[in-house]
């Protein structure tokens, strides 16, 4: 439920971009979102379109692209597939793993209208 | 970030947001800009100046997660009394409604500054900064900031503090930090607290909940603390005690830290910005003002 404060906080970056760039509108936001990141993909664009009305990126489309979670091993180094509530290393089992991706809440990418 | 004045654009992105940078003009004549920032970059400079500021005046700033009931407003009131002669406490109390907690805290003589979020879920960096000009934070050692009692949004927004503290109290279950795996694995330490209920909750196995907390390749300490019966609270006010000696020695060598919150997948694919020094200046109270 904190998505709408999350997206409101992307699209005042959004806006200070398309300022930066003179943008008469903006055509589409890219987000990159992992599991671990608090953010679920679904509610934040289900929050778009209520903080996007009345902006310079209110007929932007938001793409979400969802990233997985993988973990590189401390002890034995190998990279591994993981999920959210269970972070081991997928070959050796050990918990003292490194997380390669999955908690990113990144804006990735803008197309503008110049 | 802030919108106005541009400070949002480093040196290390500013060739992304100049037209002649990493920006490919496509064949329908939009512009494509990369930007590769975090969604909360506009909170996370906020909470980086409020960090700054408690670092110049010597404070450590810990931020309180855990479920509503938990226990964190009796563990400061059993900290407050415990450690209330050897240093100088703050307070800073977050929920939707009420002045309770704050009231709770200055019971003790300990200022408390209390923020009523109204709806939202967590306190955000920007109303810890509102907050903070409300408190005096001269000869301050450790400010505790309470978050909204909740075990999923408080986790994503850095607010500036040091350290993230997650309890678990005993009647929520073993299993929470394998069911809210976020905020257990922001956590620099995870307390379980209300550890007094255990012969009676025996279903409860704090073995089992470590276990889910280190399946999140978490290697924090758990610790085991029961304020109401005052018993039981040794381990974390000597957490408290190192942490605070720790912060005093970083900051004497000009370091600081931020929790483990900060996330590693965004750390390895986002563009990095300078850490705190944004020459943002403004001026804050004094005392006097307090």
């Amino acid at each position: 439920m904190h998505e709408l404060s999350v997206c409101q906080g992307m699209l005042r970056q959004v806006a200070a971009i398309a300022s930066e760039h003179q943008a008469s509108g903006v055509e589409s936001i890219t987000v990159r979102v992992g599991p671990l990141s608090g953010i679920e993909p679904e509610l934040l664009a289900q929050a778009f379109p209520l903080a996007s009305a009345g902006t310079v990126a209110e007929k932007a489309a938001l793409i979400v692209e969802s990233l997985p979670v993988r973990v590189r091993c401390r002890s034995c180094g190998a990279e591994s597939e993981s999920t959210p509530n269970r972070l081991l290393c997928g070959q050796c089992g050990d918990y003292q793993t490194q997380l390669l991706s999955g908690d990113e809440m990144l804006l990735a990418s803008m197309e503008l209208t110049t | 970030m802030c919108d106005t004045c541009g400070c949002n654009i480093t040196p290390g992105n500013k060739h992304l947001v100049q037209t002649d940078g990493k920006l490919a003009r496509t064949q329908d004549g939009k512009t494509a800009v990369t930007v590769l920032k975090s969604l909360l970059s506009e909170n996370d400079h906020q909470a980086a100046h409020n960090r700054e500021h408690l670092d110049r005046q010597g404070v450590l700033a810990i931020n309180l997660m855990s479920s509503p009931g938990a226990g964190k407003t009796t563990l400061l009131e059993a900290t407050i009394d415990a450690l209330g002669g050897d240093y100088k406490f703050a307070v800073i109390e977050g929920d939707l409604e009420t002045e309770n907690d704050a009231e709770r805290i200055r019971a003790r003589g300990i200022p408390a500054v209390q923020i009523t979020t109204g709806n939202a879920c967590h306190l955000d960096a920007h109303m810890v900064h509102e907050a903070l000009h409300q408190l005096s934070l001269d000869g301050l050692d450790i400010l505790f900031i309470e978050n909204v009692g909740n075990l999923v949004c408080p986790a994503s927004f850095d607010l500036g503090q040091h350290r993230n503290v997650t309890l678990l109290s005993i009647p929520e279950g073993d299993d929470k930090p394998a069911k809210y795996p976020v905020i257990f694995r922001a956590a620099d330490v995870l307390v379980l607290t209300k550890t007094d209920l255990l012969p009676v909750l025996n279903d409860f196995d704090p073995d089992k909940a470590e276990r889910h907390l280190r399946a999140l390749a978490s290697q924090v300490p758990v610790l085991r603390a029961s304020a109401r019966k005052d018993t039981g609270l040794d381990g974390w006010l000597a957490w408290l005690r190192a942490e605070r000696d720790a912060h005093r020695h970083r900051l004497a060598q000009g370091e600081t830290l931020r929790p483990a919150i900060q996330p590693d997948g965004s750390r390895l694919h986002a563009l990095t910005e300078e850490p705190a020094q944004h020459g943002h200046r403004h001026t804050h109270h004094t005392a006097k003002d307090a």
